[in-house]
């Protein structure tokens, strides 16, 4: 493989990336010598135990971390750049909706921050909306929506203004298992109508195989990745292939990456 | 209104205790009068009986008991004497068409108020003002804080005379000013405390959300830091506007003041009338609970509006 070979269809792309933090216990090793490429339309799943660093990685792609050693690009431009030419939208654990504005305002804000005109706010809103299945709730306060109601309008936020890359951090995470289901079904969903190429931190297995065309298994101390799994799953993903042999093939190679991982302690 | 029925209790029970207290305090001036009007009194003579506990004073001269109740100038006032004094300076003035005389407690009333308003007004500002400055800068932060806080050890009643002359000697005509940077000096002290607080409350994501937008500082300020910092703001203010008055009122006692409550109290406390000294303060509080609720109804509509849920 050459460098102008991959730029075509790479949309992120890590080269030797490290970041090391200093703390009053020395340096904490957060990433060491991360590579991979995510090409266009991927779903990337990052899966790992807590410390190996798979939220700092999509924290580095969102240029909200300085890595300290390495290179990212991101839309072939440093992840400053793409950050600047607001090229991802990005989800956090919590919804974290202003409290003191609706849903409509919520998902309104960025648009707001980039100088979008009010009609094609409104627009944009209703749009992203009907994505997430929350037509009708433009006009309701955060605190009158359910949790997954929540993280919905906070996905919708992230797709209001047309970025390529969506970036998930654990956005399911705290929600419980039924409604989790749902809303990966609805991502699934979301991801095919709208073809963006999405990097997701999770750290359910069943969550990330179901959801992934690429699965990055990472392991603690230092932050490293210890397998990249290209999914056999086909595109078109009914909740019930989560019981076929290849869906629990891979669950199963997941798992032994993540235990191989483990092996220290 | 669920709330008036605690309120009332409460309010009864200091009316209640209030009431009892009056006799031992007006035991000896009670029994100073009627042993002048001829009674026999246990034991004779004013010099002995200052060695008797007021208690036993009562217990031995069961029957004058009464007579502190009704005295012209007591120690203790009854409530019902004060409540007549306070009718009497606003109410019956009001009847009179005499609101704005020099002895109706409405006119001294607006002049704290006034002072009051502009102190407020004055203290919020700053506060605000400094929490901002000190939100965005380390060297604000390290240097105003401290400051602020030492700047409230100082007694104000030491503070409130120098302020006059220093307003004095700039060519300030009149006691208003002063008045309002003492009552400023008290107000603006919860508002900046409660400010830094308010406007550091965004959440780490909260912030980090705004970064992926590369929203510039002013949005952040306007669209983040400021709304999140409306629920920390009425709480200082209910806060700050009872420092407020307290600060005009102490501003009016050391100075010199003629106009205001606190001339009121201090004239009180001069020619020896305790019913003046404490219809003025009826007057305080009433004004005090009239201005917090105010800003309680501000506070209330604002953060419905805002979608807050209380």
């Amino acid at each position: 493989m050459n460098d102008e070979n991959m730029t075509n269809n790479t949309v992120i792309s890590a080269k030797n990336l490290s970041l090391t933090f200093q703390t009053n216990d020395g340096p904490v090793h957060a990433l060491k010598d991360i590579n991979l490429e995510i090409n266009k339309g991927d779903f990337v799943s990052f899966i790992g135990p807590s410390g190996c660093g798979k939220t700092t990685f999509l924290r580095c792609m969102a240029d909200l971390e300085q890595p300290t050693a390495g290179e990212i690009t991101v839309n072939g431009v440093s992840a400053r750049e793409a950050r600047e030419a607001r090229a991802y939208g990005y989800v956090f654990q919590h919804a974290g909706l202003y409290p003191w504005r609706t849903i409509g305002g919520n998902i309104r804000l960025p648009l707001e921050i980039m100088g979008m005109d009010r009609a094609a706010q409104d627009a944009a809103v209703k749009d992203v909306l009907d994505l997430v299945h929350l037509e009708g709730f433009e006009n309701k306060f955060p605190w009158q929506l359910s949790g997954g109601m929540q993280q919905r309008a906070s996905i919708a936020r992230a797709l209001a203004f047309h970025a390529d890359i969506l970036l998930m951090d654990e956005p399911f995470g705290a929600l419980d298992e039924i409604v989790r289901d749902h809303l990966n079904e609805q991502l699934l969903d979301l991801w095919a109508r709208t073809n963006k190429t999405i990097g997701f931190v999770t750290h359910s297995i069943p969550e990330a195989v179901y959801l992934s065309t690429k699965i990055v298994v990472m392991s603690p101390r230092p932050g490293r990745i210890t397998d990249v799994i290209e999914s056999p799953l086909p595109k078109e993903r009914p909740l019930d292939i989560r019981d076929s042999p290849e869906f629990i093939e891979i669950a199963h190679r997941v798992r032994d990456g993540l235990r191989a991982g483990h092996g220290d302690d | 209104m669920k709330n008036l029925f605690p309120i009332l209790t409460v309010l009864a029970a200091i009316v209640g205790i209030w009431w009892l207290a009056v006799a031992p305090m007006n035991i000896r001036p009670a029994l100073d009068i009627v042993e002048r009007g001829g009674a026999v009194v246990m034991p004779e003579g004013s010099v002995v009986r200052r060695d008797v506990n007021v208690f036993k004073l009562m217990l031995d001269n069961q029957t004058h008991v009464a007579v502190g109740y009704d005295l012209k100038r007591p120690r203790l006032p009854t409530p019902k004497q004060v409540g007549e004094e306070f009718w009497k300076t606003t109410g019956a003035m009001v009847a009179k068409g005499r609101a704005w005389s020099k002895r109706s407690l409405i006119f001294h009333a607006w002049v704290t108020l006034q002072s009051t308003l502009w102190g407020f007004f004055l203290g919020t500002t700053v506060g605000i003002v400094g929490a901002v400055a000190i939100v965005y800068s380390r060297v604000m932060d390290r240097s105003v804080m401290p400051w602020a806080i030492i700047s409230q050890t100082v007694p104000i009643v030491a503070l409130a005379p120098m302020i006059i002359v220093v307003s004095n000697q700039v060519g300030i005509e009149g006691r208003g000013v002063p008045k309002a940077i003492i009552s400023a000096y008290l107000c603006f002290f919860p508002v900046l405390v409660s400010m830094v607080k308010g406007l550091r409350s965004p959440s780490e994501q909260q912030l980090d959300l705004l970064k992926t937008y590369s929203a510039s500082g002013v949005q952040s300020f306007l669209k983040l830091r400021l709304p999140a910092s409306v629920p920390y703001l009425f709480t200082a203010l209910k806060i700050g506007i009872a420092a407020a008055l307290v600060g005009t009122i102490v501003g009016e006692l050391p100075t010199g003041a003629i106009s205001g409550l606190g001339a009121r109290i201090l004239i009180g406390d001069q020619f020896g009338t305790p019913l003046a000294i404490w219809s003025a303060l009826i007057c305080a509080a009433i004004l005090a609970g009239i201005l917090v609720t105010a800003i309680d109804i501000m506070q209330r509509v604002t953060l419905r509006k805002m979608g807050f849920v209380s």
